[in-house]
C-alpha cells in the first residue's frame, strides 16, 4: 500500500512537471489502475464480490474508458498537444511540493476515529486532490481542467479507500457514474468549444460575458483570434 | 384545523388546473371556482374559532432543521382570515370579466392569484418561524408574479423590481429576526419562542427588526415605496387583493411578534405613535398631490396602514400604562380597521378598475361625468369613499371611532406617560380623516361628477355584471359592518386577547380590576349609540331622497349648462381639475411632497399656447433609497471585478476557500 501511495505522489508530481497533454492523461491512466489494485491491496487478499466490482469497474473507467475519450477529444480536436500553463512547470513543482508539506500537515492534524488508516495513502489522497485544484487553476486548456477534475477524483476516491473499505461501493459505484458524466459533458462541450471558438482556451471563455465588454481582457482576446 | 388545510390546498389545486389549460378562456373561471370553494370551506373553523371554538393545533412531521408544519387558529389568525376570505373570492370573480379581453393566456395570472390566496391563508395559521418565512416568501413571489401581469410594459417591470427589491429586504430583516428570537428561545416554533424570557435589549432589537421586516409588507412610511408602484401596475383585482389584504398580513405579523415579545416598553408605543402619524398624515399628503387614480389609492393604503399603526400604538401604550381601557380600544380599533380597510379599500380598487376597464385611462384628470354612465360603480364609489374617510354610518367610522375613544382614555387616563400621545392619537387621526375626506371629494367629485374632460370619458359604459356584483357586495358590507358595529366588536374581542394576553403583568391587579368583557360591554354601549345616529342619518338620507324623487313630480325636467359667469364658450376642460382642486392642501405639505411644477405662462394678450404640469415623486424613493442604493453601488462596484467570465479564477476562488476551510478545520484541533 505503501508503494502505491509513494506512485500516486509521484505520479501527481510528473503531472506538474508534464508538458505533454499526451503523457499527462497516460499519468492519469496510471493513477487510476493504482486506484483500482488500491481495494484489493487494502483488502489484505480478503477480496470480497463488491471489492472485487469495485476495483475492476475503477480500472475500466478510470484507466481505459475516460483516457480513451481525452485522446479522441484530443485528436478530433485537433489542438496543440502542449499543456500551456499560466504558472510555468518549474514553479510549479515548487508548489507542488508545498502542497504536499499542506496534505502532510492537515493529514497529521486530522484525529480520525479509526485507528487503523494508513497515513501515507491519506497524505497521497489529500495530495491528489489540492494537485487537480492546482492544476485547474493553473492550466490554460479546458481538456486539461477536465483532467485536472479526474486527478481530484482521485483524491477523493483514495480518501474514501483508506478510511474504509466496508464505505459502500455502491456509493463509489455512483461517483465513478458522476466523475464519467461529468467528464463525458466536458468532452461534448469541449468540441462545441472548439466548433464556435477554434480554441479550447478556457481563459478565452470571458469573450461569452457580457460583463466586461470594455476590459483590455476581451480585447486581448478577440485581437489574438483575429 | 385538517378542514382549514383543506381550504387551502383546493385553490392552489384548481390553480394547478388552471395552469394547465393556461391558454384556455375558461381557465380564470375554474381557478376562481377553486377560491371559492376553498374559502367556503375554510370560513367553517375561522367561523368557530371566531365564536371561542379554538381547533387543536395541527402538527405534521416535516424533515427540515428548525422547522416544524405546525398549524394552529387562534382568535388573532381567524379574524385576519375574513379578509382574506371575505375579498379573495370576490375579487377573483371580478378579475374572470376583468381579463376576458385579454389576448395572452391567463392560467398563469389565475395559478398566482390562487396562490397568493392560499399563502396568505396558510400563513395566518403557520405556528413556526421557519414555515412562516417559506409561506411569506411563496406570498411574496406569486404576488410579484400577479404585479408584473402586464410585463410588456417597461413601468410595470421596473414596478415589479421595486416590490421585488422592497419586499425582499423585508424578508431580510425578518429572517435575522427569527434568527435571533430562535437561538434565543433555542427553537423556532411560536409556543416556545413565547415562554423564552427576553433581555430588554434583545427584545429592543427584535421589535426594531419587526417593524422593519413586516412594516415593509405593511407599508410603513418610509418603507412604503414599493406601493405606489405596484398597485397601479397591477391588474385591479390583484391591486384590491393585494392593497386590501395582503399588506395585512404585516400588520399580522407585527402583533404576532408583540405577543411573544413580552412587556412592551414605553420606548415601542412612542416609536409606533410616530410611525403611524407619518405614515398616515403623509400618505395622504401624498395621494391628495396624485393624478393617477390607482396611484392615489395605493397612497391611502399607507395612510390606512398609519391609522391601524396608531390603534396599536394606543393599545400598546394601554399595555405599558397598565391601561385595560385604553388597551382594549386602541388594539381593538386597529385590528377592526384592518377588516374595514380590507373592505372599503378592495371595493376602491375595484371601481378604480372598472373606470380604467370602461374608459381606458387612470388620470383622473382626463375623466368626468362618469356618474351618468356607470351608475353602479359610482354609487359603490361613493359608499367606500365616505367609508375610508371615516364618516358615519359606514364602517371606516366604526374602527376610528375606536380609535379615538381609546385616545380620550388615554388623556383621562390619569397616567404620566399618557397624555401627550394619546392626544397626539386623537389630533393626527382627526386630521388624516379631514384629509382623506378632501382626497376623496377630490377624487370622487373629478372622476364622477361634472362632465367628461376626453374621449376616454365620454363612450364610458358600465361593466358587466360579474364586475358589478362584488363591489355591490363590498359596499353593503361597508354599510353591514358599520350598523353591525356591536357584533363586529365581539368578533374583534377574541382577536384582542391574544394580543394583550401574553405580557406578564396581569390586569386583575391593577386598581380598575376590569375584565376584558366588562371593557368590551363599555365599548359596546357607546358603539350602540353610533349605531342608532347611523340609522337615523339612514332615515334622513332615504327620506331626503324620497322628497327628491317625488316631490317636483309633474314638473317638466330639463338640461342646462352651468353658469358660467357669462362666458360665451365654456368647455369641459374649464373644469376644476385633480390638481386645481388639490392645490391649496398640497401647497401647505409643499415641504414634504417636492411637488415639480412645469408650465408655460400665457403671455401677450392673445395667448396661443399654455400649459402646466405637476408630478409629485415619491419623497422616500428620491431622498432615500435612490441615494442609498446609489451609494451601495459605488461601494461594492468593486466586487463586480471579481465577476469577469474568467474560469480560472473562479476555480482559484473555490479552492482557496477550501484550503483555508482545511486549515482552519484542522488547525483548531
Amino acid at each position: 500500500m505503501t508503494i502505491i501511495s509513494v506512485l500516486l505522489i509521484l505520479s501527481c508530481l510528473w503531472l506538474l512537471g508534464s508538458s505533454r497533454l499526451h503523457v499527462a492523461i497516460r499519468v492519469v491512466a496510471i493513477q487510476g489502475v493504482l486506484l483500482g489494485v488500491l481495494p484489493l491491496v487494502r483488502s489484505m487478499g480478503d477480496i470480497g464480490f463488491g471489492v472485487g466490482v469495485l476495483g475492476l469497474s475503477t480500472i475500466i473507467s478510470k484507466a481505459i474508458l475516460l483516457p480513451w475519450l481525452m485522446n479522441t477529444c484530443l485528436r478530433l480536436s485537433g489542438i496543440r498537444k502542449e499543456i500551456e500553463p499560466f504558472v510555468g512547470f518549474g514553479p510549479s513543482l515548487l508548489c507542488g511540493t508545498a502542497l504536499l508539506g499542506l496534505a502532510v500537515w492537515i493529514t497529521d492534524r486530522l484525529q480520525l476515529s479509526q485507528a487503523q488508516v494508513p497515513q501515507v495513502l491519506l497524505i497521497s489522497s489529500f495530495f491528489a486532490i489540492l494537485v487537480g485544484l492546482f492544476l485547474m487553476v493553473t492550466r490554460r486548456k479546458a481538456i486539461t481542467q477536465s483532467l485536472a477534475y479526474l486527478v481530484m477524483e482521485n483524491g477523493v476516491y483514495g480518501v474514501g479507500v483508506s478510511m474504509s473499505l466496508d464505505f459502500p461501493f455502491i456509493v463509489e459505484l455512483g461517483i465513478l457514474l458522476d466523475v464519467f458524466v461529468g467528464v463525458f459533458l466536458m468532452g461534448n462541450l469541449l468540441f462545441h468549444l472548439d466548433r464556435e471558438f477554434e480554441h479550447l482556451d478556457a481563459d478565452k471563455l470571458t469573450e461569452l460575458s457580457d460583463l466586461s465588454k470594455s476590459t483590455p481582457v476581451v480585447v486581448e482576446a478577440v485581437e489574438e483570434n483575429a | 384545523m385538517e378542514v382549514f388545510i383543506l381550504g387551502c390546498l383546493v385553490p392552489l389545486g384548481l390553480g394547478v388546473f388552471a395552469l394547465l389549460i393556461r391558454r384556455s378562456k375558461a381557465a380564470p373561471w375554474i381557478a376562481a371556482i377553486g377560491v371559492w370553494l376553498g374559502c367556503g370551506v375554510a370560513a367553517v373553523p375561522v367561523i368557530q374559532a371566531l365564536a371561542g371554538n379554538v381547533p387543536p393545533s395541527l402538527q405534521i412531521a416535516w424533515n427540515m432543521p428548525g422547522g416544524s408544519l405546525t398549524f394552529g387558529l387562534d382568535g388573532l389568525s381567524a379574524f385576519f382570515c375574513l379578509p382574506i376570505l371575505l375579498v379573495s373570492p370576490l375579487a377573483a370573480l371580478y378579475g374572470c370579466q376583468y381579463l376576458a379581453h385579454e389576448k395572452k393566456p391567463l392560467g398563469m395570472v389565475s395559478f398566482f392569484y390562487n396562490a397568493l390566496t392560499a399563502s396568505m391563508l396558510l400563513l395566518l395559521a403557520a405556528r413556526n418561524g421557519l414555515l412562516f418565512l417559506v409561506i411569506w416568501e411563496v406570498m411574496a413571489i406569486s404576488s410579484f408574479f400577479l404585479v408584473i401581469f402586464d410585463d410588456e410594459h417597461a413601468h410595470v417591470r421596473q414596478a415589479g423590481w421595486t416590490y421585488l427589491v422592497a419586499s425582499h429586504i423585508g424578508t431580510g430583516a425578518l429572517l435575522v429576526l427569527f434568527a435571533l428570537f430562535g437561538k434565543q428561545a433555542g427553537s423556532l416554533d411560536f409556543d416556545l419562542m413565547a415562554k423564552t424570557a427576553l433581555s430588554p435589549t434583545m427584545a429592543g432589537i427584535l421589535f426594531v427588526l419587526a417593524v422593519i421586516g413586516f412594516g415593509t409588507k405593511a407599508g410603513f412610511i418610509p418603507l412604503h415605496v414599493w406601493l405606489p408602484e405596484a398597485h397601479p401596475a397591477a391588474p385591479s383585482h390583484v391591486s384590491a387583493l393585494m392593497s386590501g389584504v395582503m399588506i395585512k398580513t404585516g400588520i399580522y405579523g407585527l402583533l404576532r411578534i408583540l405577543t411573544m415579545l413580552g412587556h412592551p416598553p414605553a420606548a415601542w408605543e412612542v416609536q409606533l405613535v410616530i410611525i403611524g402619524l407619518v405614515s398616515g398624515i403623509l400618505g395622504v399628503a401624498f395621494a391628495l398631490a396624485q393624478h393617477d387614480l390607482k396611484r392615489l389609492l395605493a397612497y391611502h393604503s399607507v395612510e390606512n396602514i398609519g391609522i391601524i399603526a396608531l390603534g396599536i400604538g394606543a393599545g400598546l401604550l394601554g399595555l405599558a400604562w397598565d391601561q385595560p381601557v385604553l388597551t382594549v380600544l386602541g388594539f381593538g380599533g386597529g385590528i377592526l380597521h384592518v377588516l374595514n380597510h380590507a373592505v372599503f379599500k378592495s371595493l376602491l380598487f375595484l371601481g378604480a378598475g372598472a373606470v380604467a376597464h370602461s374608459t381606458g385611462t387612470r388620470d383622473i384628470d382626463h375623466l368626468g361625468g362618469l356618474i351618468k354612465s356607470m351608475r353602479w360603480t359610482a354609487v359603490t364609489f361613493v359608499i367606500a369613499s365616505a367609508a375610508i374617510s371615516g364618516l358615519p354610518p359606514f364602517n371606516g367610522f366604526i374602527s376610528e371611532f375606536l380609535i379615538y375613544l381609546a385616545g380620550f382614555s388615554g388623556v383621562r387616563a390619569n397616567a404620566p406617560g399618557t397624555v401627550i400621545l394619546a392626544i397626539a392619537i386623537g389630533g393626527g387621526l382627526a386630521l388624516i380623516g379631514g384629509l382623506a375626506a378632501a382626497c376623496f371629494v377630490k377624487a370622487f367629485g373629478v372622476v364622477f361628477l361634472g362632465e367628461p374632460r376626453s374621449s376616454h370619458a365620454t363612450g364610458a359604459e358600465e361593466v358587466g355584471a360579474a364586475m358589478r356584483w362584488p363591489m355591490a357586495v363590498l359596499a353593503a358590507a361597508c354599510l353591514g359592518i358599520g350598523l353591525l358595529a356591536p357584533a363586529a366588536m365581539k368578533i374583534v374581542l377574541p382577536a384582542v386577547q391574544v394580543v394583550r394576553s401574553v405580557p406578564v403583568r396581569a390586569y386583575e391587579e391593577t386598581p380598575y380590576g376590569v375584565t376584558t368583557n366588562a371593557l368590551a360591554t363599555t365599548a359596546t354601549a357607546s358603539l350602540m349609540g353610533v349605531v342608532h345616529i347611523s340609522t337615523a342619518l339612514l332615515l334622513l338620507g332615504a327620506g331626503l331622497y324620497l322628497v327628491r324623487r317625488y316631490l317636483p313630480r309633474g314638473s317638466e325636467e330639463t338640461a342646462t349648462g352651468t353658469w358660467d359667469c357669462g362666458y360665451a364658450r365654456p368647455t369641459a376642460r374649464m373644469q376644476y381639475t385633480a390638481s386645481s382642486f388639490a392645490q391649496p392642501l398640497t401647497d401647505l405639505f409643499r415641504i414634504f411632497l417636492g411637488t415639480r411644477k412645469h408650465s408655460a405662462d400665457p403671455e401677450g394678450f392673445f395667448p396661443a399656447r399654455a400649459t402646466f404640469e405637476t408630478q409629485t415623486p415619491d419623497a422616500a424613493r428620491e431622498h432615500l433609497f435612490a441615494p442609498l442604493f446609489r451609494l451601495i453601488d459605488r461601494v461594492l462596484s468593486p466586487v463586480r471585478r471579481m465577476q469577469h467570465g474568467r474560469i480560472h479564477e473562479y476555480l482559484l476562488y473555490i479552492a482557496i476557500v477550501l484550503v483555508l476551510l482545511l486549515i482552519w478545520k484542522a488547525g483548531s484541533r
